[in-house]
């Protein structure tokens, strides 16, 4: 009896610190969500600006451009899945990973090779951890990226898109990350980046009506070969910037609900262990009072 | 007065400035464009260079740029560049 009431007391103890764990990284989340939400509004003026411009171009004169042509000489694809470097986010990787597997299974079935580019630690360990083959990966900063890396990420895509069949090179880009919608609910989103399909792509930038006619300097081919690269490079910050910020509304979420159910499981061990308490006491007392009884019957 | 422009410097992690301004010149792919009110639609490439704003104030504004693009469109000119430095303004 009295070993069962030390037992809860332990549990009481160590559920305590790790409430208060959960509290720091609740706090710690929602502190930086913020900062977050803020770098992905300011990223848009920039991505809307190559967006709209790259729809002028594609729609006021016929050029052709690489990054527009299908591919036909390679089976080979490669995928971009943008995943967190810590847990304590509930289902936050679980669900991008979960995304990326059923996408490589569609790209197998349709006879592709696909090639695995990962960023975050979490998705890397998934990956090693199962001895399945990784072509680049990107730790470190998942809930705080820097331009510098998006440029690395894109540039290294870009390479293996641009370089013929023999060296590597891949029929398409296409990139699994977790849209931010709002604190609530965060999307995991399958794009295909490149070949770029400049219809869906780029829906109309909201306020601007019809394009103008647009005099190209020096000529359109060369605008769109400047703009597709910078068009590419923001949309895989953007995915990063909209990865990060859910990676942490997603953690906030789930270290508060951590939280709630460590107050529950303190509360629950503090009644059995009161139970406990009680029943010690009442043993005591009952054997006090049977020796007694025995005692004085003795007598 | 004259008629001014609605000028959009942006680069890729934010607005860097925005206003409206009575002349824009900017380094183009084949020589410095200079742009008043009133301007044909224009896409032009940019070198490696120096952005010049001249405010509604009379104020200069000037960053140098390590590239980007601009476009003009009906009196909105919107520059984007990948990096930019040294942001200096002087008045005359």
């Amino acid at each position: 009896m009295a070993g069962s009431q030390r037992v809860y007391k332990q549990r009481i103890k160590s559920t305590q610190s790790l409430k208060k764990m959960f509290r720091a990284q609740e706090l710690i989340a929602a502190s930086r969500i913020g900062k977050a939400r803020d770098r992905v509004a300011l990223a848009s003026p920039y991505s809307r600006a190559i967006t709209r411009a790259v729809s002028a171009v594609a729609t006021h004169s016929d050029v052709t451009h690489p990054f527009l042509a299908r591919r036909t000489d390679t089976n080979r694809v490669a995928v971009l899945l943008v995943a967190s470097d810590r847990g304590m986010a509930g289902a936050y990787s679980a669900t991008v990973i979960r995304e990326t597997e059923r996408l490589i299974e569609q790209l197998r079935d349709e006879g592709r090779e696909v090639d695995l580019y990962v960023s975050g630690r979490r998705a890397v360990s998934y990956y090693t951890f199962r001895q399945r083959e990784l072509a680049g990966r990107w730790v470190g900063q998942s809930d705080a990226p820097q331009l510098e890396t998006a440029r690395e990420i894109a540039d290294t895509l870009l390479e293996r898109f641009g370089a013929p069949a023999d060296e590597g090179g891949v029929a398409e880009v296409h990139v699994v990350y977790t849209q931010f919608v709002n604190m609530v609910t965060q999307r995991p989103r399958v794009i295909r980046l490149l070949p770029l399909e400049v219809v869906e792509g780029v829906a109309p930038a909201g306020d601007g009506g019809p394009l103008p006619l647009y005099d190209f300097e020096p000529d359109p081919e060369t605008v769109l070969d400047a703009l597709l690269p910078r068009y590419f490079r923001a949309r895989i910050f953007a995915s990063l910037l909209q990865a990060a910020a859910s990676e942490l509304a997603a953690r906030q979420r789930a270290m508060h609900t951590a939280t709630d159910n460590a107050e529950d499981l303190i509360r629950t061990y503090t009644r059995l262990a009161n139970q406990a308490r009680q029943g010690e006491i009442t043993q005591e007392i009952s054997e006090i009072v049977s020796g007694a009884d025995a005692l004085a019957s003795a007598s | 007065m004259a008629a001014t422009l609605e000028v959009d410097l942006v680069d890729a992690v934010g607005k860097v400035w925005s206003g409206r301004a009575r002349q824009v010149s900017a380094p183009a792919a084949d020589g410095e464009i200079g742009i008043l009110a009133g301007h044909t639609p224009i896409l032009s490439v940019l070198r490696a260079g120096e952005v010049r704003v001249r405010t509604e104030g009379e104020g200069v504004l000037s960053w140098h740029v390590d590239g980007g693009f601009l476009s003009v469109d009906s009196d909105t000119v919107t520059i984007v560049v990948d990096a930019l430095s040294d942001s200096t303004s002087s008045s005359h």
